[in-house]
């Protein structure tokens, strides 16, 4: 097994003990960067589905910066000193983050030419306790998609089980990153489904903390009320690993949470006896817009997708869980139209800043005055993703208007919220620790095949998007294979502030399948590297 | 609710997003717009009581998970030339722009 394919906890311990160096670790981690990721994604680049061999997670690496982040952890051991808990461990960080002196583009032409002066607190966290930054990866522009593709730095990352495939979306960068062994753990960000979406799409896992569970300061904003920056990793020890570094309070964010942050190295091996783990009849059916009439119709879920799932439900079962069924989730359905109101507003509130004056792009075009300066410089800057949600959110903010669109989803917002709550009320009728759920309503689709058809793409979150709508955490793991090969996703959501609970839950699916035969199976790219004998 | 977004309200959005829009992408925005007002029309077709008060974000924020605002004290930025440099055009630790619309008063 190469280095780089060792999981976070086992590089962590190594480095510590000096049995490997921090250095070696990252050398190897390059390597295989060079070996599967192509080009990074640039401006002048082109998508071309058929063309590519690679991943392309990358915008911009950042590997002689690394190189000495290295050495220092390296030097420090040497000294006796603690290098923390991610100590030489090779991340990736999704460029929707401030980190100071790197590029932080969002994505997007508009910030294209941006250096930061400061760093995101949860990556200064993560470099604080040791971690390797290795760059920055790939995104949705601003985080607006569900499948990478609309990036203004092309080409787009693929999916490492296909790579004619999308990862996933917006995190699909930090998800193929860490499917293909580009760094052991990625930050990325949940804001209808974003981590967790490209998690089940790439066979990793991802967490969604409880919303002011992890500082947003230095994240680029999208929705904020909704936006949760958290762990993308290779198994749930790792995620639990990295969510011990990154959360916490933050003096610059008033929105963290003070509320203490438990141990969750220490609970996540504890067996999951008599928990109650519910399974809802509203998460096992989707809704989609008929591509002819338009009109929303509702199905059953791929039965590939159900099968993985009640698979799931019936491992934890042997361990000692309840598994209560029939839980009511009756306002799942609300989930897609309020986000599409509730996310525009605070997309068109948050991408006002972008103006051509303080920083980022500014149009190179004569101009007569300051106003049609701001035109042009976010007309050329802004994608068409940006685009069209600042108008939504515009339209559906307006005075005329705000009483029925946008007061209407955030009072919805409010049953969505009391759904949660219900199903966790200790005192309730249900009484559950967590809720369990497929994650996506298909498993990762072929590049281009939605996009450009905005409502189909954000229904790729429909099972995603109400823990985000109410706050609650989630924990996405890897639940099987479908018969294409792609990577089948289970999640579960728990009350507010449950992490710990969470990943409980996740580690012990993790054990009791540890043997079954689709846990050894590789991406194929890797499996081409290696019969290659390039590694 | 508003059927759709017709041409006229389009062309005041684009006016209020400060933006300007070739005529591709300004056709491609609107159809896109009005399959999402498709989808938030669902919205009306929920039951709300009157006293269902609106939520902001999900998590409810109490005195022991929030955290103390801090004093409303002038911290000098250490470094504003750091801030100043990312402009596009500066000149003598000003940031260049062209002028507001005005008019000429004879």
């Amino acid at each position: 097994m190469e280095l780089c394919d060792l999981t976070a906890h086992q590089i962590a311990t190594l480095v510590k003990l000096q049995e490997v160096s921090a250095v070696e670790v990252l050398e190897s981690t390059i390597k295989r960067i060079n070996l599967v990721d192509g080009s990074p994604g640039s401006l002048d680049g082109v998508n071309d589905a058929t063309q590519s061999e690679n991943i392309h997670s990358f915008i911009t690496p950042t590997f002689e910066q690394a190189r000495i982040q290295a050495q220092i952890i390296d030097e420090k051991i040497r000294k006796g000193e603690d290098p923390g808990l991610l100590a030489g461990v090779p991340f990736t960080v999704k460029d929707i983050f401030c980190v100071r002196g790197t590029p932080s583009t969002a994505g997007s032409h508009i910030l294209a030419n941006f250096i930061s002066p400061y760093t995101a607190t949860p990556v200064d966290h993560m470099m604080a306790a040791g971690g390797v930054m290795l760059g920055k990866v790939n995104l949705d522009e601003f985080t607006y998609g569900s499948s990478n593709e609309s990036s203004a730095f092309q080409p787009s990352p693929r999916n490492p089980w296909n790579l004619s495939h999308v990862p996933g979306g917006s995190s699909g960068g930090s998800a193929a990153a860490v499917a293909a062994g580009e760094g052991a753990l990625s930050l990325g960000t949940d804001t209808a489904g974003s981590i967790r979406q490209p998690a089940a799409f790439c066979g990793v896992v991802g967490v969604k903390p409880t919303y002011g569970r992890v500082s947003r300061y230095g994240l680029i904003a999208f929705g904020s009320s909704l936006d949760c920056p958290g762990p993308l990793a290779r198994n749930i020890t790792d995620a639990a690993l990295m969510m011990q570094v990154i959360s916490g309070a933050d003096p610059h964010d008033a929105t963290a949470a003070t509320t203490d942050v438990p141990n969750y190295l220490s609970t996540v091996e504890r067996n999951i006896r008599g928990m109650r783990i519910g399974l809802s009849p509203d998460f096992l059916q989707i809704t989609y817009p008929d591509p002819i009439q338009g009109e929303l119709r509702k199905e059953p879920i791929n039965p590939e997708i159900e099968a993985a799932l009640l698979r799931v439900a019936g491992r934890l079962a042997e361990l000692g869980a309840d598994i209560v069924e029939e839980i009511p989730m009756p306002h799942t359905y609300y989930g897609i139209p309020a986000y599409f109101v509730i996310s525009r507003v605070e997309a068109a509130s948050n991408l006002h800043r972008y103006d051509g004056v303080k920083y980022g792009f500014r149009t190179p075009d004569i101009t007569s005055d300051l106003h049609e300066m701001y035109r042009k410089s976010r007309a050329q800057g802004f994608g068409l993703q940006p685009k069209l949600r600042i108008l939504m959110g515009m339209y559906v903010s307006a005075a005329q208007y705000s009483e029925q669109y946008y007061n209407r989803a955030l009072r919805i917002r409010t049953l969505i919220r009391k759904d949660y709550e219900a199903i966790f009320d200790p005192q309730g009728s249900y009484r559950l620790d967590a809720l369990l759920a497929p994650t996506t309503p298909t498993t990762a689709f072929p590049i281009g095949d939605i996009y450009g058809d905005s409502v189909l793409m954000q229904y790729a979150d429909q099972l995603t998007v109400t823990a985000n709508h109410a706050g609650v955490p989630g924990v996405a793991f890897p639940a099987g294979f479908d018969s294409k090969g792609l990577p089948i996703g289970a999640q579960v959501l728990g009350p507010d502030f449950s992490e710990a609970r969470l990943l409980q839950i996740g580690r012990a699916y993790e054990k009791v399948t540890a043997d079954e035969f689709w846990r050894d199976r590789k991406p194929p790219i890797l499996e081409r590297i290696s019969w290659s004998g390039m590694e | 609710m508003s059927e759709e977004i017709n041409p006229e309200m389009f062309e005041l959005l684009i006016r209020l997003a400060a933006l300007e829009l070739q005529v591709e992408e300004a056709e491609y925005l609107r159809r896109q717009l009005n399959s999402q007002l498709k989808v938030i029309h669902e919205l009306a077709s929920i039951p709300l009581e009157d006293d269902t008060c609106i939520t902001s974000h999900g998590v409810p924020y109490t005195p022991e998970s929030s955290p103390q605002i801090r004093q409303d004290i002038n911290i000098a930025y250490p470094s504003p030339s750091d801030i100043i440099q990312q402009s596009p055009d500066q000149q003598d630790g000003y940031i260049v722009v062209p002028d507001i619309p005005h008019i000429d008063l004879n």
